[in-house]
């Protein structure tokens, strides 16, 4: 690793620390990282939208010389002018006098969205799952394939469960009809099958919460340390003084920093205690 | 205050404090924890295994840094599996922000490819991994879902250049690429809905073997397309990674990462009873206190 590099890799180490400030509190070192994920995450959008959409739809082609032709008015493609001229439509809307022409690209837009997406997402998100809620009970292997095995999503008993926890579900959402008698216990069952499908959920975010700062441990111990102390496997022929002292730098920013909150707060409470 | 105040009204900064020591123990301390393999796992593993040299596996990278924990390994270990058993790949990248980091990993597995190494007891050659030949990466374009019909159609409709701006036509392994009818089947890694797209937009109308690798947040809500059938096989977060690494014999950061994961979830499991208990304890002393009249 060259010396830039390292001071790129401290300039992440760096962020990753000041994003995690955040769980002590708000702090203008989280709030600095903050704008900078957002600007720059922006700015690298702004871009790639321009070089993948714009440029080789519109802008220009490329001649045979290599030499740029510009917005294809003589190519195949000229038809590439007329979403050009409605996404500029879009624009008006900064006009007060002019904004209802915006509803016109926008108008196609969603005309052309909806009718693709409505009958690929019934058809993917209704009639089959429809179809997978219905099929016919395994009898033969209720318990699993091949023995005892409840984990088993293929067995009768799941399928039984899905399409018992499913219409209980649904129960729970149906308010024309009061919650109880029997009704009311399968909408309870529809509650719990609910509370489980949530606890699923909570536990995978859990998992991808932790996934990211252990990822971030990984990044902070097998680059970043292992640069600025020259540990790796084999020696960093680049190294030179710069390596430790940025990385010394860095902890004595944290270390300070950490210090001066810690006074900020025994006396404040010195403050705040008599009251 | 008694002690069942003070557990529900514990400062959070705790809890962040005590994970992080725990977690920061558990990456110093090696050691293993079991992964078992679930079959939803191990049927994209042996759906890539079983296919022929020289088919084509379509795997779709729609996430961004911000993802990269989870999803990497994933791509890492699916993209070299595929590689080491001399498949093609073809990819694209319709999350905004990721073309540059698809391409870097692209980079990445094809530098490891130049070194020989044993997986699963078959030891593997080491190859020249090169675009145009064994892979194709076709980068971004806007609007996932008409660029997903786009493609069905032909993938030189969206993407007439690949993402170096080379013409599709004049790249040995499109030669007669033309849509989804010609791939052997796709894994989709993604950290946006865009899942639900290739769903709903690609597999739903083009009707090809699906497979899909996703961040933890959103695992649980794809399992019910796992049951329909129209997904064949799925990666849920970290975990899924760290099953496809040990199913794939090729452990990476996600397998490491297990035993922090264990002990970082008993924490949270044990601040979960913690807080529970502090609850029902309050409430029975409260209704104690209310009967006495207190």
């Amino acid at each position: 690793m060259d010396f830039t590099t390292f001071l790129w890799t401290t300039f992440a180490a760096f962020l990753t620390l000041c994003t995690f400030s955040f769980l002590y509190k708000d702090n203008p070192f989280y709030k600095f990282a903050e704008h900078l994920v957002v600007g720059a995450a922006a700015g690298y959008f702004t871009i790639i939208l321009w070089h993948n959409g714009m440029i080789p739809k519109l802008m220009y082609d490329r001649l045979d010389d290599g030499s740029p032709w510009f917005l294809y008015l003589d190519s195949s493609a000229p038809w590439y002018l007329l979403p050009a001229i409605l996404g500029m439509l879009m624009w008006t809307r900064f006009s007060k006098n002019y904004s209802w022409i915006s509803r016109w690209p926008l108008a196609m837009y969603i005309g052309i969205g909806a009718g693709a997406a409505v009958p690929l997402e019934m058809k993917a998100r209704v009639n089959e799952q429809l179809v997978a809620m219905m099929a016919p009970i395994n009898w033969s292997d209720f318990f699993g394939h091949g023995g005892f095995n409840l984990l088993d999503a293929t067995s009768g008993l799941s399928q039984l469960l899905v399409f018992v926890g499913t219409l209980c579900a649904l129960i729970y959402f149906f308010f024309s009809k009061a919650h109880t008698g029997v009704f009311g216990g399968m909408a309870k069952f529809g509650i719990w099958i609910l509370m489980i499908g949530f606890g699923a959920s909570f536990g995978f975010t859990v998992m991808a919460r932790i996934s990211l700062f252990i990822n971030r441990m990984q990044y902070l111990d097998q680059q970043w340390i292992v640069a600025a102390l020259d540990l790796g496997d084999t020696p960093n022929e680049a190294y030179h003084w710069g390596f430790p002292f940025f990385f010394y730098l860095l902890i004595a920013v944290v270390v300070g920093y950490t210090i001066i909150e810690i006074y900020r707060h025994v006396t404040s409470k010195d403050v705040t205690s008599p009251q | 205050m008694n002690i069942f105040d003070k557990m529900m009204s514990l400062d959070r900064r705790w809890v962040f404090l005590f994970l992080i020591v725990v977690c920061v123990i558990a990456y110093i301390v090696p050691f293993e924890v079991p992964i078992i393999v679930e079959p939803e796992v191990r049927s994209i593993f042996n759906f890539i295994d079983t296919l022929p040299k020289g088919a084509i596996m379509f795997i779709p990278l729609d996430y961004d840094p911000g993802s990269m924990a989870e999803l990497h390994p994933m791509t890492w270990a699916i993209v070299e599996q595929c590689w080491r058993k001399e498949l093609k790949v073809l990819m694209t990248a319709l999350s905004q922000n990721g073309p540059g980091m698809a391409d870097q990993a692209l980079r990445d597995i094809a530098d490891s490819m130049l070194v020989e190494k044993t997986y699963n007891g078959v030891t593997y050659p080491p190859r020249e991994i090169i675009n145009g030949i064994d892979y194709c990466f076709l980068g971004y374009k806007p609007y996932p879902s008409m660029v997903m019909l786009a493609m069905g159609q032909n993938f030189r409709l969206p993407f007439p250049l690949d993402y170096y701006g080379v013409p599709l036509d004049s790249l040995p392994m499109m030669q007669g690429v033309n849509n989804f009818d010609d791939i052997a089947g796709a894994v989709n890694i993604s950290g946006t809905n865009s899942t639900d797209y290739w769903i709903s937009y690609a597999q739903g109308r083009f009707n090809f073997p699906l497979a899909i690798g996703v961040t933890g947040v959103s695992t649980a809500q794809y399992y019910p397309y796992l049951g329909s059938g129209q997904i064949f096989g799925i990666m849920g977060g970290m975990l899924g990674a760290a099953e496809y690494e040990e199913l794939a014999d090729n452990p990476g950061n996600a397998k490491d990462s297990m035993r922090i994961q264990l002990a970082a979830h008993l924490v949270i499991i044990g601040f979960v009873i913690i807080g529970n208990v502090g609850y029902f304890m309050n409430r029975r002393q409260k209704k104690r206190m209310q009967r006495e009249g207190r």
